[in-house]
């Protein structure tokens, strides 16, 4: 379980994240959204650690993320993540850009690290791709390498940052049915995202970011058709 | 008849084999001073990078300087006055100092450029997955970065490669310092200076033939 408990985050005097209060169980899909610049992806960044907070904790199976005395190397290799700009390895080929972590993360053999990558490509459906550089691979390719390599740690918990943001449009749709895949496959996720549908046909609760502040959260039923919150009917109506 | 005479008895073939040996001692000192000073210049370049004040109030400073007198100005005060604090060293051993100093230097700021190039989106998805910071500048940064500048590093290193015929200066007895020594003795300044101009080319070309080889490799 990912428990956040009174969060806050600041850049220099900006207070980015204002208190935020959160719980996500294992098995879940939640959704975020919430206009640009209102602390969505500063929330998964304090999430894996990527950026430190000012106050409260952020709790993954019971280890404080942010204590001194946490491995967050450790920590990390259950938390994947996958970011808006796929940032695929370009001296590395598909196999090797998976295979590199476990290996040298992990510590496998060159052998295990290579049969553990080809099986997560294959797994995201790019078994024809292995011997490929990423300059040769389209966008949502590219993105569906980036799931791979994150998959190849093994991670408890997947952290989606706008994974289909950067995409040409014709591309997002592979890049969403590969997180459909891993969701009915029970993965845990945290989406940030901007497609609407995505939301509401996959995920269990939505939650609706506001200037720093987790303004509303619920099923995708009550967000989408009978949401609470002012902001949240204002920001749903301008993105349909 | 017997100008001719002179300048044909003035070159013998056993002066090539003399260029020759002077061309490896230009090898040597360039393969030396390019290998420490790259190694040099790319931690000064990390820590330039990573911009702690210290570096950047007294690191960059000094190799502005470095950058900024000219080479022969630096060997020469280091090779006379290097002795008054103690460190008696030859004229190979204060030119390859003063050269692997140089190209530190130089090498520091093509060093910046290429963690600069990687940016920070990349490192985060590297962290992400659990690399430590040392395996991510091992594994993502040196080969990404050092990719982006190679270009610029190969410049670094034929320049130097053509500066280190300073270290003449000195009385190290390289190519440029051989060539004086028989241009001195035969008095053909054109035959000989085309001959070590020759060695010089002979000892780049292939440097930069084999570094188009590796970005092209690269680049697909
Ligand atoms: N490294 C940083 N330094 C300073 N300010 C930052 C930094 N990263 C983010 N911010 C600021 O923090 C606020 C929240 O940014 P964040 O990227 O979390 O928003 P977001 O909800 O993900 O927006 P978007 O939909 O555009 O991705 C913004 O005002 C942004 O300018
Ligand atoms: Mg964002």
């Amino acid at each position: 379980m990912i428990s956040i408990r009174d969060l806050h985050k600041y850049f220099g005097a900006l207070h980015v994240l204002k208190g935020i209060d959160l719980d996500v169980q294992k098995g879940e899909v939640l959704s975020v959204i919430g206009a640009s610049g209102s602390g969505k992806s500063t929330l998964l960044y304090c999430i894996n650690g990527l950026e430190k907070i000012q106050d409260g904790a952020v709790t993954v199976d019971g280890t404080d993320v942010h204590a001194k005395g946490t491995d967050i190397n450790k920590l990390r290799q259950k938390l994947g993540m996958v970011f808006q700009q796929w940032n695929s390895f370009p001296h590395l080929t598909a196999l090797e850009n998976v295979a590199l972590a476990p290996r040298i993360v992990k510590g496998k053999s060159k052998a295990e690290a290579r049969e553990i990558a080809a099986k997560q490509l294959q797994h995201v459906g790019l078994g024809e791709k292995l011997d490929v550089y990423p300059s040769a691979l389209s966008g949502g390719q590219q993105q569906r390498l980036a799931i791979a390599r994150a998959l190849a740690m093994e991670p408890e918990y997947m952290l989606f940052d706008e994974a289909t943001s950067a995409l040409d449009p014709e591309l997002v749709g592979e890049v969403l049915d590969t997180m459909r895949l891993l969701a009915d496959e029970g993965m845990t996720m945290i989406c940030v995202t901007h497609e609407m549908g995505f939301a509401r046909d996959v995920s269990d609760r939505v939650a609706f970011f506001h200037q720093g502040v987790m303004e509303e959260i619920g099923p995708p039923a009550q967000i989408f058709g009978d949401a609470r919150s002012e902001h949240t009917r204002k920001f749903l109506a301008n993105v349909r | 008849m017997e100008p001719t005479l002179k300048f044909f008895s003035g070159f013998a073939p056993n002066d090539l084999w003399f260029m020759g040996e002077a061309a490896l001692r230009t090898l040597w000192i360039s393969v030396l001073s390019i290998s420490l000073g790259t190694v040099l210049g790319t931690l000064f370049g990390w820590m330039l990078y990573e911009g702690r004040r210290a570096a950047t109030l007294t690191l960059a400073p000094v190799l502005d300087v470095f950058r900024s007198v000219p080479l022969i100005i630096q060997l020469v005060l280091f090779y006379n006055f290097a002795p008054i604090v103690g460190l008696n060293l030859d004229p190979f051993a204060s030119g390859t100092v003063i050269l692997t100093v140089y190209t530190a230097a130089l090498v520091a700021n093509v060093a910046r450029g290429g963690i600069e190039a990687v940016g920070a989106p990349m490192r985060r998805a590297a962290r992400s997955l659990g690399l430590s910071y040392w395996q991510d500048l091992r594994h993502v940064v040196l080969p990404i970065g050092g990719r982006a500048v190679f270009p610029s590093w190969v410049g670094v290193a034929l320049g130097v490669m053509k500066d280190s015929a300073l270290v003449s200066v000195l009385g190290y007895v390289e190519l440029l310092k051989a060539s004086q020594i028989l241009i001195t003795r035969t008095q053909e300044p054109f035959l000989i200076l085309a001959l070590a101009g020759a060695f010089y080319f002979a000892l780049s070309y292939p440097v930069s033939r084999y570094a188009t080889h590796l970005e092209n490799r690269w680049a697909q």
